[in-house]
């Protein structure tokens, strides 16, 4: 087969930028396909073509098959790497690029059709010897048959609807005397949901884990297995910190699994990377389902082995022999993967969509950051609210654990909100830490609160920084505004406050978004971009430097302050301190215009009274109604208040001038 | 471009004696500023601020860009006039930028004998206005004054330069395109009514601003109506019935940002006809020239020093450098703007003048703004010099200075004495701004030789009449002479009767001439045409 010279990535964000990178190494070009709510994407940015494949929903655009083969054709691509999501499990795809002679970087589409059917998947593994959940599918569905297979499984025991699904008709059943009302009960339930009685049995693994194996499989009959990971750590079935190796593995379960992976995979024929998923229970590990294709998680795997995974599939999909034997595989240290998400987590996970204004990631050894985000980019709501993959790799599990928290820490974002304190919670929460974790875990716990939170109240340092990022802005603008003027070096847009044998001084309002009180730092200008802040009675000396460190009381810092509308973000060690910009003296003139009587503006007849005495009103509600010069007038209250006096009757006749109503602003 | 190479020795007896003797000045000058702060002292501070108004100062800070600098003007203005304390003259005033606008602020200091105007207080308000109409700057007044200081009616109300030229200038930079803004934070009575009148857009303080030609006790004795002050000319009757005002603000810092909100419309466009290049700072520290201002005046010193220490990258194009060498001129720039520099280095003689003029008529004919640096103790005087035509010579100098359109600023770095202050555009030559350092003098003439000259005449007069005199008697003569020159010289008698601009530290001189120049810029810089030189 001929190498790959120019490469198709039919994905985009992080996947599409992470294959990028190892088409490029290996000098292959590079060409991106983009909806119109991408067009300015990292990936599309980093290709070296790009072509647009439609609208900004997916089914429009990244999941038009036609277009993806149009796109590879136009530009001369000869293969297509579909990444992970979209059409990346889709057999037709698969066939079509094929069909249009172009190589499909990824397994035969007999392979992802055959895992792709569930029921379909676990008799072929069955027969391949893989271990499946014991369990009962057939159609005997007599009290007594499903009550011996049930014996015959061990307790405890799932009954469930075969056509079933979202927990309608589900029992777990923990004893024998219990069997028989669940099994009636399941039955009813499942024909009224469903309209079929019918029901299987399987063993109920309690408190499993999600550990699977990376598989490889090559055009000449080669396969390796790359180990395990442990996705253990989810939330609705969506991973959220994965890491490999899984904890506490033996070296004779790792054999077990790795073997029953590969006979997995031999057993389609497969080719490229796959994952097979097992739930691990003690030491006994069942066949979930087979990932035709390269996992979100795939980095700590190529963390822990040193490979590269996208390289081998390049090099695969070209008819290239796999790189490496088994044998010459092995583990080196721990890694950690954490999906960063802009979803809020207080309100179950809810995904959210705008712009990163402001996104900064750790930069340290040891830490690989997955993105296809840039500072400035918007998360937009077509598509996985992923902001970044943060990968870390140690010499142990606390090593890899420790570089993970620090990484997270250091990670600083604002103009979104996303899961970043919930992953830092998680990461040091105890059972995590003591890798005491199963699937439901998460699911299990209260729901996450506030607790997550790195939101730390205003200390003095904190706001020493806030102020002196406000007043550097200051500067900033007033240089914008000396730019754009006709006098552009002029020293009255100096803004150190400037005095005649005197220091002036400026003020910083802010209000501390935890307790919302309002604060006042008055800065008072020394030499050199330096001040003495005040606040309230507490005198720091702060100073910005060129680079924008600061020195606070002659402690030299590298300070990270993010500004988004009038939120302003200072990042410290333990969190973020948030604070709300205000200004006193923003006030809307109506505000002011609200006392005292509302009057006739012109002689007239009043036509209806609305309130009576004594009535609480809101502001812009109609009190009366005047007639005058064949108009309608409406009095209304001018602000939120009470009527104290009513000084007209409907159908009277009043003089300009006149009061009407007597108003009491509240 | 020359660079100027600075021959101090800033370890030297002479540096380090000045340094101490201007610091020891500018403590003195420090300490007397601060106490004219405090405005009218603690309880009329108290009483203000318990009534929800901001001290004076702090609405001027509320009102310019944050950060932006505040260039006020004659802040001793009635310092020691009056038997009563007036600091500031209850006035305070100055430049600085509103909505990247350089404007001209002006506000009554209401702690200070209620805000009322003593003749300082008018001449320092008619001197804000000359400035903001020589150089075209917006100006916003902040009234907070009970009008006329009444037992002194006579020093404020009927003359040309009184109460009545503030409104006549209203019109006129009105007419000319100066806006006219006024926020209306306190008492506006009689005549102080007219200010937000005449103004192109006024705001008024709910609760705090009134307006009245009379006000409630006047009202009640010519026609015996009884009216509370806030019916007779309070926010809501002139912002909702009278239509005095145009804007109704809650309180200070709302109607400072109403005021900010005016400038924003007024749709100015600075577009100074100079050519302006990246500033570069002097070489040399402007701080040491604490330690090159002469504090004794008999001691000469070379003023490229102190060009040195103001000018960009003290870089200095000197003209006619062999001729005329008491009088040195030169093209240099401030803060990127190019200025002609015209400094003493000794007495005036023909040729200096001769230099001077021709020099001024360069800077004229190029639209080259021109700086001052006065340390003149006068023209050359004897026999010789008035056969050679000093007097002649003196003039053209005069001349040039009092026609040269171009905008003019002069610091008087020592002193300033006779003609010399004439033709080195003394304030009666109309610079733009005119400042002092705290080591300068000003007077007719030195103590000493006004003290002899007196003496001699006297001596003269005694002889012809055969009577002797002692020379204790003649000490006796001479001292309170002696005395009367140095308090009347000094710059602080200057000052408080606005014979200038203010005071400045040495140190500040860039910043000063830098601000100002800007400010300049606001109005086209205009041709010149001059009066007869006589040859």
């Amino acid at each position: 087969m001929a190498a790959i010279r120019k490469l198709l990535i039919a994905n985009r964000g992080e996947i599409a930028c992470r294959v990028m990178a190892t088409a490029r190494e290996m000098g292959i070009k590079t060409v991106a396909v983009y909806s119109d709510a991408d067009q300015d994407a990292r990936h599309v940015r980093l290709a070296d073509e790009a072509v647009r494949l439609g609208p900004g929903a997916a089914s429009e655009s990244y999941l038009k098959v036609e277009n993806v083969i149009a796109a590879a054709l136009s530009t001369g691509a000869d293969a297509i790497h579909p990444g992970y999501g979209f059409l990346s499990e889709n057999a037709g795809f698969a066939d079509a690029i094929e069909d249009a002679g172009l190589i499909f970087v990824g397994p035969p589409a007999d392979a992802i059709r055959a895992m792709g059917s569930k029921s379909a998947s676990k008799s072929l593994m069955e027969k391949a010897g893989v271990p499946l959940v014991p369990g009962y599918h057939g159609s005997k569905q007599d009290t007594k048959t499903l009550s011996t297979v049930a014996e015959d499984i061990g307790f405890p025991v799932l009954v469930k609807a075969s056509a079933g699904g979202g927990g309608k008709g589900m029992r777990v059943v923990r004893k024998k005397a219990d069997l028989k009302d669940a099994i009636e009960g399941a039955k009813r339930e499942a024909q009224s949901s469903f309209g079929d009685p019918k029901l299987m049995i399987e063993k109920y693994l309690a408190k499993a884990r999600h550990v699977e194996v990376q598989v490889f499989g090559d055009t000449h009959g080669n396969y390796v297995h790359l180990f395990e990971r442990d996705c253990s750590l989810q939330r609705r079935h969506q991973k959220v910190i994965e890491e490999a190796p899984a904890p506490g593995m033996t070296e004779k379960l790792r054999q077990a699994m790795g073997e029953a992976a590969v006979n997995a995979a031999r057993a389609v024929d497969y080719v490229g990377a796959g994952t097979v998923e097992f739930l691990l229970s003690g030491r006994d590990f069942y066949f979930i389902e087979m990932n035709t294709r390269l996992q979100v998680e795939h980095p700590v795997t190529e963390a822990i082995t040193g490979q590269d995974l996208v390289r081998w599939q390049l090099l695969v999909a070209s008819g290239g022999e796999l790189p490496v034997k088994q044998d010459d595989l092995s583990i080196s240290g721990h890694a950690f993967e954490a999906r960063l998400y802009a979803e809020d987590p207080d309100k179950g996970y809810l995904p959210q969509t705008g712009t990163l204004s402001h996104l900064k990631f750790a930069d340290t050894p040891g830490v690989r950051i997955d993105t296809g985000i840039e500072e400035g980019d918007s998360v937009s709501v077509h598509y996985d609210p992923m902001i970044a993959k943060i990968i870390v790799h140690g010499a142990d599990r606390d090593d890899a654990l420790s570089k993970l928290q620090a990484a997270l820490s250091k990670t600083h974002i604002a103009g979104i909100e996303t899961n970043l304190d919930f992953l830092l919670g998680v990461s040091s929460d105890e059972t995590f830490v003591k890798a005491k974790v199963d699937t439901g875990w998460l699911d299990r716990m209260k729901p996450p609160s506030l607790g997550w939170r790195r939101v730390t109240p205003a200390d003095e340092t904190s706001l020493a920084i806030a102020a002196l990022a406000v007043i550097n802005e200051r500067g900033v603008a007033a240089q914008a505004r000396a730019a754009r003027s006709g006098d552009p070096h002029s020293p009255w847009f100096r803004t150190d406050g400037w005095r005649l044998i005197d220091r002036g001084h400026q003020d910083v309002f802010l209000r501390d978004i935890i307790d919302d009180e309002p604060l006042l730092v008055t800065a008072k200008a020394r030499a050199g971009h330096c001040y003495d802040l005040i606040v309230g009675e507490e005198r720091v000396a702060g100073q910005v430097l060129d680079d924008g460190g600061v020195i606070i009381d002659g402690v030299r810092m590298n300070v990270d302050v993010a500004h988004t509308g009038d939120r302003l973000t200072v990042f410290h060690d333990d969190g973020r301190c948030v604070f709300l910009l205000f200004d006193p003296a923003d006030v809307s003139a109506d505000e002011v215009d609200s006392g005292g009587d509302l009057t006739a503006p012109m002689p007239g007849k009043v036509t209806h009274v609305h309130v009576k005495a004594g009535a609480k009103v809101k502001r812009g509600e109609s009190l009366l109604v005047l007639e005058a010069m064949k108009m309608e007038h409406t009095i209304a209250a001018p602000a939120d208040g009470t009527v104290t006096e009513l000084r007209c009757k409907a159908g009277e006749q009043v003089e300009d001038g006149v009061p009407l109503v007597i108003f009491e602003p509240a | 471009m020359s660079v100027i190479r600075s021959s101090i020795d800033t370890k030297g007896k002479t540096f380090l004696e000045n340094t101490t003797a201007v610091e020891g000045l500018l403590d003195d000058l420090a300490e007397k500023l601060a106490r004219i702060k405090e405005g009218g002292g603690k309880t009329a501070r108290d009483k203000h601020e318990a009534r929800g108004k901001l001290p004076v100062r702090e609405r001027i800070r509320n009102l310019i860009d944050p950060g932006a600098p505040f260039l006020e003007l004659s802040q001793f203005a009635a310092y020691g006039v009056y038997e009563d304390d007036v600091p500031a003259a209850g006035i305070i005033t100055g430049i600085g930028p509103v909505e990247g606008v350089e404007c001209m602020i002006v506000a009554n200091d209401a702690t200070v004998k209620g805000g009322t105007y003593y003749p300082l207080t008018v001449k320092k308000h008619l001197r804000a206005q000359e400035v903001a109409r020589e150089n075209n700057l917006p100006c916003i007044y902040l009234v907070d004054s009970g009008g006329a200081f009444l037992p002194r009616q006579d020093e404020v109300f009927p003359d040309k330069e009184h109460f009545g030229r503030i409104f006549f200038n209203q019109a006129n930079m009105s007419a000319a395109g100066i806006p006219q803004i006024a926020v209306v934070m306190g008492s506006c009575t009689a005549g102080g009514a007219y200010v937000p009148a005449m103004c192109d857009e006024s705001i008024i303080v709910d609760g705090q601003g009134t307006i009245f030609l009379g006000g409630p006790p006047l009202v009640k004795a010519a026609t015996g109506e009884e009216v509370s002050a806030e019916d007779l000319g309070g926010a809501q009757v002139h912002s909702k019935i009278s239509g005095v005002t145009d804007h109704i603000a809650r309180d200070d810092l709302h109607a400072l940002q109403l005021a900010r909100q005016a400038i924003r419309n007024l749709n100015r466009v600075k577009k100074p006809n100079i050519e302006i290049r990246n500033p570069v700072d002097p070489l040399y520290d402007p701080s040491e020239l604490a330690g090159i201002a002469p504090v004794d005046l008999r001691k000469p010193f070379d003023v490229r020093e102190v060009i040195a220490r103001i000018v960009d990258g003290s870089e200095f194009d000197e003209f006619k450098k062999l001729y005329g060498e008491s009088l040195v001129t030169g093209f240099a720039r401030i803060h990127g703007y190019p200025v002609g520099i015209v400094a003493n280095n000794g007495i005036l003689f023909s040729e200096s003048a001769l230099k001077g003029a021709h020099f001024i008529e360069l800077c004229a004919q190029r639209g080259i703004p021109l700086v001052f640096l006065q340390n003149i103790s006068g023209f050359m005087v004897g026999k010789k010099y008035e056969q050679g035509g000093i007097a002649k010579d003196g003039a053209k100098m005069v001349t040039a200075v009092a026609c040269a359109n171009v905008p003019k600023f002069t610091v008087v770095i020592g002193g300033s004495f006779g003609a010399g202050n004439y033709s080195m555009c003394g304030r009666a030559y109309s610079p733009r701004f005119m400042w002092l350092w705290p080591n300068a003098r000003i007077s007719v003439m030195g103590g000493e030789q006004a003290a002899n000259v007196l003496a001699t005449v006297r001596e003269d007069g005694m002889k012809a009449r055969g009577k002797k005199w002692s020379k204790k008697d003649k000490k006796e003569f001479m001292d309170p002479i002696l005395t009367q020159y140095e308090h009347q010289g000094h710059p602080y008698y200057a000052s408080a009767r606005l014979w200038d601009d203010g005071i400045i530290d040495p140190s500040d001189t860039r910043t000063v001439l830098g601000l100002g120049l800007s400010a300049a810029l606001n109005a086209p810089i205009e041709k010149t045409t001059f009066g007869v030189f006589r040859m």
